[in-house]
């Protein structure tokens, strides 16, 4: 589903933030990125989601190479991949649903059917009673609750996630991670940036290992 | 749960733009929507919405109430227009048989609409009720008056290459003690119509690029504002022009509500100017009645500041919105 060859990312200022990686991942495979701030976790979703362009080598998404994918493609390849982020990345200035409508809306769906699937997202995340709620007035666990429900309301195939438990205490993380799971559960690709080593290593899942810019581990495919 | 693809929405665009009904109505649904969006977080920054559609309002409103003005002395100028005559003084030995000879040729010119022949009697009559001399005429023995010829000339024979020379003609004719032409002054003031609508053209073309700039910049303002927003939008895959689109209808609601203060602000002049202005004409015994603004100006002015709102918002996207380049 997602596959790297000898990618390297080098940053006008930074440096090179990756350097020759190459990886694969299986599609509906679920796998943790770890490693230190700066060892190029983030840099490595970021390619996946076209926020970023490699410097060198190929990445190929549902083998499709990205390298070919023109600017105005990007959108449409950014639909297929729900992103969830440390900092949830809400608008505070629209109500709960109105958040995780966002990707269907971008796509043009016909508003009853976009909040027929924004009910059922928030239902999976565990925050239907809040749909009406501003994003500021919700805990930090529920906010990222709600990132997650508008990463996966358009049904991506794939979902990144960088750090989505950083800022959470041990009960709420393992909350996250559960959630990741089924999702796991119904074929989703999943990918998970985490510094988290210690909880990673307790979960049965494929565990990739950054340390400045290079794959330095990797448990093999699950 | 059971095992299953999932399907992205909308992830690929069908291979054929063909527009099919369904296509067609999301199509038109997603404006729509953006415009009632757009509309809507206008009106819930109320006072500095109202700001810009004043700022807009005003611009526009100068220009048109100067249309306004304009139409009415057309209207005004076109009865003088009419009424543009040239009273031919004939000698006072002649009498009204040989002035309606002289009628006859006259009429024959191409230059001249209709002739009418006012008679010693009839001048007399009117100098009578009109002048207020009545008493003094009456210890004349006799009627001092000529017989007057009035012609009405066609428009065209107006143009002062024309008329000059024709007058010359006339003033020439051995039957003919003087002319007095009405027709000069009407043909002057259409010259300063002329002047004065040129001015107009320009000052709209210039109170228009200060609506473009009023507008450019409170979309600049607004994109400044919703930097996340788009950041947001562009992360679960916004397409460049669905972030364009609702700031284009954020322009075209200011360059729209700005246009219809405008004309309210008009109408309220016209009505407010209405009395003023019968009763001034009362005073040159003419019926007057000021007009407001025609269905067609009212068109255009609605159309072209819409036009200029999107325009406006169109060079504010253009250079702010900075689309999918450093995300």
């Amino acid at each position: 589903m997602i596959r790297f060859e000898h990618v390297n990312k080098r940053y006008p200022q930074r440096g090179e933030a990756l350097k020759d990686l190459s990886l694969e991942l299986a599609a509906g495979e679920m796998a943790f990125l770890t490693g230190h701030s700066g060892a190029g976790k983030s840099t490595l979703l970021k390619l996946i989601g076209l926020i970023e362009r490699p410097s060198r080598g190929r990445i190929l998404v549902d083998g499709r190479s990205l390298g070919d994918l023109p600017r105005r493609r990007i959108p449409y390849h950014r639909r297929g991949i729900g992103m969830i982020f440390q900092d949830h990345r809400l608008l505070n200035d629209r109500t709960v649903s109105e958040n995780v409508a966002l990707p269907l809306v971008v796509a043009g769906m016909a508003r009853r059917e976009v909040g027929r699937r924004v009910r059922a997202a928030l239902d999976q995340v565990g925050l239907l009673a809040l749909e009406r709620a501003q994003p500021i007035a919700l805990s930090a666990g529920e906010q990222q609750r709600v990132g997650i429900a508008r990463a996966v309301v358009a049904r991506p195939p794939i979902i990144l996630a960088d750090e989505p438990t950083g800022n959470l205490d041990p009960d709420l993380s393992s909350e996250i991670y559960a959630l990741f799971e089924r999702f796991h559960e119904v074929g989703v690709t999943l990918l998970i940036a985490t510094h988290d080593q210690e909880r990673v290593s307790r979960m049965a899942y494929r565990i990739l290992r950054l340390h400045q810019g290079r794959l330095v581990a990797d448990s093999g495919n699950w | 749960m059971t095992r299953r693809r999932f399907q992205p929405v909308n992830r690929r665009r069908p291979r054929s733009p063909g527009l099919s009904r369904r296509r067609l109505s999301a199509w038109l649904e997603q404006h729509r929507e953006s415009a009632l969006e757009s509309l809507w977080r206008m009106l819930r920054q109320p006072l500095a919405t109202l700001m810009t559609v004043a700022a807009v309002a005003i611009a526009l409103a100068l220009p048109t109430a100067l249309v306004v003005v304009l139409d009415n002395l057309r209207t005004l100028g076109g009865d003088w227009q009419r009424s543009a005559a040239v009273s031919v003084f004939l000698a006072q030995d002649l009498d009204e048989a040989e002035g309606a000879r002289l009628r006859e040729r006259i009429a024959q010119r191409p230059e001249v609409a209709t002739v009418a022949l006012i008679s010693r009697a009839e001048g007399l009559a009117e100098f009578r009720a009109y002048s207020g001399l009545g008493g003094a005429l009456d210890q004349l023995n006799e009627n001092p008056l000529p017989v007057v010829l009035e012609l009405q000339l066609h428009p065209s024979a107006l143009e002062p290459t024309h008329l000059t020379p024709f007058l010359a003609t006339i003033e020439a004719l051995p039957e003919v003690a003087f002319l007095r032409e009405d027709a000069q002054w009407a043909q002057r003031f259409q010259a300063i119509l002329g002047l004065l609508r040129a001015g107009v053209a320009l000052l709209a073309l210039l109170l228009g690029l200060g609506v473009l700039l009023v507008i450019g910049n409170t979309i600049r303002l607004e994109i400044e504002n919703r930097r996340d927003e788009i950041h947001i939008m562009s992360l679960v895959g916004a397409t460049n022009s669905f972030a364009r689109r609702r700031f284009l209808y954020s322009g075209a609601w200011y360059g729209l509500l700005g246009g219809l203060l405008a004309w309210l602000l008009v109408t309220l002049m016209v009505w407010l100017l209405a009395d003023q202005a019968a009763s001034l004409a009362n005073l040159y015994h003419r019926s007057f009645a000021l007009q407001g603004l025609g269905v067609a100006d009212v068109a255009t002015l609605f159309a072209g500041s819409a036009l200029l709102g999107i325009l406006g918002s169109w060079i504010a996207v253009g250079r702010h919105l900075g689309l999918s380049d450093d995300i």
